[in-house]
């Protein structure tokens, strides 16, 4: 209750805290937006998300280990996720796409402890981060202070959902993945290679995912075991803007991101995870008390 | 298969679990887990299978359970039998608490609403617990010793085991032999004919998960004691092993039915001690690979398997 005094006591401190928390919302939003295509697309809850997130974070890690200057990982894990998603969807992924939810959320749950538990096994369980070497930037005279990697993964992150939009909006791939979103069975009538656009639709996720795994790693650390609140945010995120509704989810993000940052400072950082959790289980419940007040104006 | 076969085959399956632990007392401990594993399994059927609602946080009960007992232990100043059964009894019912709470709130969404609701309700458990100092924080709690000698511990534990799986198998067969079995079904089926049908779809279904959690209070009371020490992460809220073996025995012995976690629960739990430690530390890894190849190719168990393949033994 200390830190909710100060934070009373001093408004800049909020001010700080809502930068920082609107700054690693766009981070938030890289998963979500990969969740929302997949869910929108294929019908498919993503519980693997946070394990490309993870496995994003570590190929940017071990790029950085050799020598290469943190900017690049970005691409270079989206790049290696995109494989990774691909290959993820012609082992597994395919197989469950059209079975019903119950299946597909079991099994991309199998699917996310096995990747969390090999990135255990074979990259240790030690915390990692990237060194990315920018400094911090001061405004208000000092009073606030902005880590320069947070703007830079906020741009990087935007300029990846913006590449995302672009290519869904006008690559012929891209509209042949709207098309099957709309209506998959009509797509197929006119000749559009669902198992193709699905498998693009997977490994696109997998990319962003492995780009924001990246900002992750320049901004905090990496860990096996770090995958599931980023799960949860997305899903979060996902039904509180509403599938297919892109801008919704940037904004949505953002709030996660801000409320987070907050929780994180009164309750304090071991407890971070648990409010996403706890946040998930109100927004869920708050959710269904909503629809409940609709249904029954409708009766 | 016909009345008197089945009741035989229930009678002789209990007369070889009463006599077992006198006939093998170097493995009492071992039945005990066995046990544990089969009321994990069934358990995590009452939802999961009977109704079609995912949980991955049923091991939250576990551990509430687990620690309110070795509170009760610890601050009663009962004696170790009766503050070992007092505890029990205060878990399961914290338990029951802890679900009609969370299930009042989750209960009343769809399946894979809840499935994710649930999802981090285990870990969210364990990270409070490890950061709460009156229940020992992250360094966890020791319940009290057993008083007797030697040997009797584990034969203690083995038949307290027993009994607790007893009493799930009797439970549940009754519950799903009834209406309540019915009502589960007509949900897993279609769950809006069943509103539309007059069911109360969300009062059975948090119901169903009163019943599991007493189960699993139960049970958590007992695995404290039995294990020793309770870790908040390692034991109590073992997500990541416990929580994903109740799914994976459901699913592997055949998921809504009464057989099928008791076989899904035995055939993992002895798979897993003969091979467990050949893997060499790949175990968690090998669960994941289970988990997705039994659910992608085998979502029917073992039980729908020999269902689809002799149809007329199951009439």
């Amino acid at each position: 209750m200390e830190n909710l005094r100060l934070l009373l006591d001093e408004p800049l401190l909020s001010l700080q805290l809502l930068l920082d928390g609107v700054l690693i919302g766009f981070v938030f939003a890289l998963p979500a937006l990969g969740m929302a295509l997949v869910w929108g697309v294929m019908g498919l809850i993503n519980v693997v998300q946070g394990e490309l997130v993870m496995l994003g974070g570590y190929v940017a890690f071990f790029l950085f280990r050799a020598g290469v200057h943190p900017l690049f990982g970005v691409p270079a894990a989206a790049l290696c996720l995109f494989v990774l998603g691909w290959a993820l969807y012609r082992a597994v992924v395919f197989r469950i796409v059209e079975r019903d939810l119950f299946i597909s959320i079991l099994a991309t749950f199998g699917l996310s402890i096995l990747l969390q538990q090999l990135a255990n096994l074979l990259f240790g369980a030690n915390l990692r981060t990237v060194e990315s070497g920018f400094g911090t930037l001061s405004l208000c005279g000092g009073a606030i202070s902005v880590y320069t990697v947070k703007l830079i993964s906020c741009a990087l992150a935007l300029a990846t959902a913006g590449a995302l939009m672009l290519f869904l909006k006008s690559s012929r791939r891209g509209q042949a993945i709207r098309a099957s979103a709309q209506n998959a069975r009509a797509a197929r009538v006119i000749g559009v290679d669902i198992d193709r656009v699905y498998a693009w639709t997977f490994a696109l996720n997998a990319a962003v995912c492995g780009a924001a795994g990246a900002l992750v790693a320049m901004i905090w650390v990496v860990h096996p075991y770090l995958g599931l609140p980023y799960t949860i945010r997305s899903f979060m995120i996902v039904i509180a803007a509403g599938l297919g509704n892109m801008a919704g989810v940037l904004i949505a993000a953002l709030g996660v991101g801000v409320a987070e940052n907050f929780a994180g400072f009164v309750l304090g950082a071991e407890y971070q995870s648990a409010f996403v959790f706890a946040l998930l289980v109100a927004f869920l419940v708050a959710r269904s008390r909503w629809l409940a007040r609709h249904r029954r104006y409708l009766a | 298969m016909s009345r008197i076969a089945c009741g035989a085959a229930w009678g002789g399956a209990s007369l070889a679990a009463a006599v077992a632990p006198l006939l093998l007392p170097t493995w009492q401990t071992q039945l005990a887990f066995l046990w544990v594993m089969i009321v994990f399994a069934l358990t995590w059927d009452v939802l999961g299978g009977q109704a079609g609602y995912n949980s991955f946080g049923n091991v939250v009960f576990f551990g509430v359970g687990m620690y309110a007992c070795a509170v009760v232990q610890r601050d009663s100043g009962l004696g170790y039998f009766q503050g070992l059964f007092a505890g029990t009894a205060c878990g399961a019912a914290l338990a029951v608490v802890a679900a009609a709470i969370l299930g009042a709130g989750l209960l009343g969404l769809r399946g894979h609403y809840f499935a994710i609701g649930t999802l981090g309700v285990g870990i969210a458990a364990g990270e409070l617990a490890a950061g709460w100092d009156f229940i020992g924080a992250g360094g966890g709690m020791v319940p009290p010793p057993f008083p007797g000698g030697l040997g009797g511990r584990e034969r203690f534990f083995c038949y307290l085991c027993l009994s607790i799986a007893a009493l799930t198998v009797a439970l549940l067969r009754w519950l799903y032999a009834g209406r309540f079995g019915l009502a589960l079904n007509a949900i897993r089926d279609d769950e809006d004919k069943a509103e539309a049908m007059g069911l109360y779809t969300t009062r059975y279904k948090i119901t169903a998960w009163c019943v599991a959690a007493f189960l699993l209070g139960l049970t958590g009371g007992v695995f404290g004691n039995l294990a020793g020490f309770i870790d908040p992460r390692e034991v109590a809220f073992a997500g990541s092993t416990f929580g994903v073996w109740m799914v994976l025995m459901a699913i592997l012995g055949g998921k809504g039915t009464l057989l099928g976690p008791i076989i899904g629960a035995v055939i993992f739990h002895v798979t897993k001690e003969l091979f467990w430690t050949y893997l060499l530390g790949w175990q968690r890894v090998a669960l994941g690979l289970l988990v997705v190849l039994i659910v992608v190719f085998f979502p029917t168990g073992i039980l729908g398997w020999a269902r689809a393949r002799w149809p007329e033994r199951f009439a």
